[in-house]
């Protein structure tokens, strides 16, 4: 009886043990699921910000208009329902492939850079323990997987057939590789300082305040760190001043110019949704993350996500603010500014910040 | 069943048949994203094989260097007229011949060999230590990779300039 | 069934095998060249699956690091030397490269 016993033990372990693959997966989805919404919703912010402070910029109002009927919503005004109806009007549109595209290519490559952009969210940390997948090597994984975006901007342009969209995605890709290199240097100040490749860590080495924040670690190298990042994720993210890649005034829109539509739309989410992790890395690594700047002050229940958010924003903020402002740079002062500046200056943030670690 | 099993065939066969595709497709760019697939479902064999550091080089080096190299290879060396960039396949025959047994071979080998298994089960950060191994016991080598690189990088923007 | 050694080199013996497929029969030299990555990520998964079921210690992953290092060295300098052919062939078939003068 005992053996029996035992036996219906152990069957009753292995059937309890499927339903917990089962959790396991229904919990991945159902993430990943919160994360796409996410990212969607912040990246219709994001268009919506980009409209009203370059409008701003230019001394006019933009979008004044789109309004609900709904009685609260109604008296925000300032035309907020803009960019859900340009969303609606994407997904109606109609879908226009080229005849002699390559159909399959065509297809996967806005999928491809919009699920890059999507897997680098799920290591950022919104706040204490509030972190998709708690990953040891979670910055080297933000970079490798980017990497993805590369190839989806190659193959869209490439499918696409036309010269315009091959040009394109050729600069894309040697802007984003050259910028790699200036940038991943920048951020390895960040993992000597801290030690540690988790982004959680790197935010608990900066609790307690806003002279804690990994920015005025080892002066002045951590700041010039901070800055060769900032401007090497401007041009990884192919935005003005470093936005040849779709620079409209030579070659109409770059890789993306057979595109319309839904496809056309997941590339431009994929931008704005790129904007916010850029965000949230830099406010990550530099500016402290979800911790609050006044130390223990509003540093608990729903304000890390708040800081994390801000913090993200007003990087984003100033990428708006840059992009209206400056002209497009040439393309050889590109690789100049990427080989003959930044890599340098990383390299002496990087050689200096070890050196005064050692001391 | 566990997690990490199913996981593992899932892996294995987005790799499979990613590689199958990359071989058998006689559009280059085909190929292509054929083997970015396949590195891919190879970062995540090494996960599986709690080697989470070298799943990540592996996206960042193939994919994001080596992948992208080919694809400009690809670009630059041919017509750009047409999207057909196809290839042609030489001795199909023999190669099925040679393949195939070399498969049998290795299948049989590894199937009717005793291994000795000692390894533990456990799943680690490997970061630190591979870190700390390159340092000390490997830092030779890796001094020699670097030489390496560096050689490889001047040879290769030498051979590639116009004369 | 329980996954063990023998599925990860079994799936390592087939991705070395696509890859010498493509090595023997393509005429492409750039496919050529996918064939032999493909072949040093089948070696890799060899070192890194005994690193994890035989060995201790993680001599095995630093092979791999080490292989892959050499694999983008490769890359690199084959892909010079393919833009060269083409430069001088028009054409980066192998089998059409088989003049020795210079």
């Amino acid at each position: 009886m005992p053996v029996l016993n035992a036996n219906l033990t152990l069957q009753a372990a292995q059937f309890a043990n499927l339903p917990e693959t089962l959790q396991t997966i229904l919990f991945m989805v159902l993430g990943a699921a919160i994360f796409a919404g996410a990212a969607a919703v912040l990246a219709l912010v994001g268009v919506y910000l980009e409209r009203k402070i370059s409008a701003h910029m230019q001394d006019r109002v933009g979008p004044m208009e789109v309004n609900t009927e709904i009685p609260v919503l109604k008296n925000i005004g300032h035309g907020w329902a803009q960019t859900l109806a340009d969303a609606l009007k994407l997904l109606i549109k109609e879908d226009i492939v080229p005849a002699e595209a390559d159909k399959k290519l065509h297809l996967m490559a806005p999928f491809i850079v919009f699920a890059a952009t999507l897997a680098g969210f799920s290591v950022l940390p919104f706040g204490p323990g509030l972190v998709a997948s708690d990953l040891n090597v979670g910055l080297f994984y933000i970079i490798a997987i980017s990497s993805f975006v590369v190839i989806g901007i190659i193959l869209a342009g490439w499918s696409s057939n036309n010269k315009w969209s091959l040009l394109g995605a050729m600069r894309s890709a040697a802007q984003i590789v050259s910028f790699e290199i200036p940038a991943s240097l920048a951020l390895l100040v960040v993992i000597m300082a801290v030690g540690s490749l988790n982004l959680g860590d790197i935010v608990a080495a900066q609790a307690g305040g806003i002279h804690k924040w990994l920015i005025w670690w080892y002066p002045p190298f951590n700041i010039l760190a901070f800055f060769v990042f900032f401007v090497a994720s401007l041009a990884e993210l192919n935005r003005a001043p470093f936005d040849m890649p779709e620079a409209e005034s030579e070659i109409v829109a770059g890789f993306h110019t057979e595109y319309s539509g839904m496809k056309w739309a997941m590339f431009f989410l994929a931008e704005y949704a790129n904007m916010f992790l850029v965000g949230v890395i830099i406010a990550t690594l530099f500016l402290g993350g979800w911790t609050s700047p006044f130390g223990d002050f509003l540093n608990s229940g729903p304000f890390p996500v708040f800081w994390v958010t801000l913090k993200a924003f007003i990087v984003i903020f100033v990428q708006i603010w840059l992009r209206w402002t400056l002209p497009r740079v040439r393309v050889d002062q590109l690789m100049y500014t990427s080989w003959k500046v930044l890599t340098p200056f990383a390299f002496v943030a990087m050689v200096g910040a070890g050196i005064w670690m050692m001391l | 069943m566990d997690f990490t099993n199913i996981a593992f065939y899932i892996f294995a066969a987005l790799t499979v048949g990613s590689a199958g595709v990359m071989v058998f497709h006689r559009n280059v760019v085909y190929s292509a994203v054929g083997l970015l697939f396949a590195f891919f479902g190879v970062a995540g064999i090494y996960v599986l094989l709690a080697a989470d550091f070298i799943a990540i080089v592996q996206i960042l080096i193939y994919v994001g260097g080596i992948l992208i190299l080919l694809l400009f290879g690809v670009m630059l060396s041919q017509k750009l007229t047409k999207v057909d960039v196809r290839t042609e396949s030489m001795q199909l025959v023999p190669a099925v011949v040679v393949v195939g047994g070399v498969l049998a071979v290795l299948l049989l080998t590894i199937s009717s060999t005793p291994w000795k298994l000692a390894g533990s089960l456990e799943y680690e950060p490997t970061t630190k230590a591979i870190g700390r191994l390159m340092m000390t016991e490997y830092l030779i080598p890796f001094e020699i990779a670097s030489v390496l690189l560096l050689a490889a990088l001047i040879g290769a923007a030498y051979i590639a300039r116009k004369n | 069934m329980e996954v063990g050694l023998n599925h990860y080199l079994a799936l390592a013996a087939i991705l070395f095998s696509l890859g010498l497929f493509a090595v023997v029969t393509k005429k492409n030299a750039v496919t050529v060249l996918m064939g032999v990555e493909l072949i040093l990520n089948a070696a890799n998964i060899n070192f890194v699956a005994f690193a994890r079921f035989i060995d201790t210690d993680l001599d095995g992953q630093i092979i791999a690091v080490f292989v892959i290092v050499t694999a983008a060295a490769a890359a690199a300098v084959a892909l010079a030397i393919v833009l060269n052919l083409y430069e001088r062939l028009k054409s980066i078939n192998l089998d059409e490269a088989d003049s020795l003068a210079g």
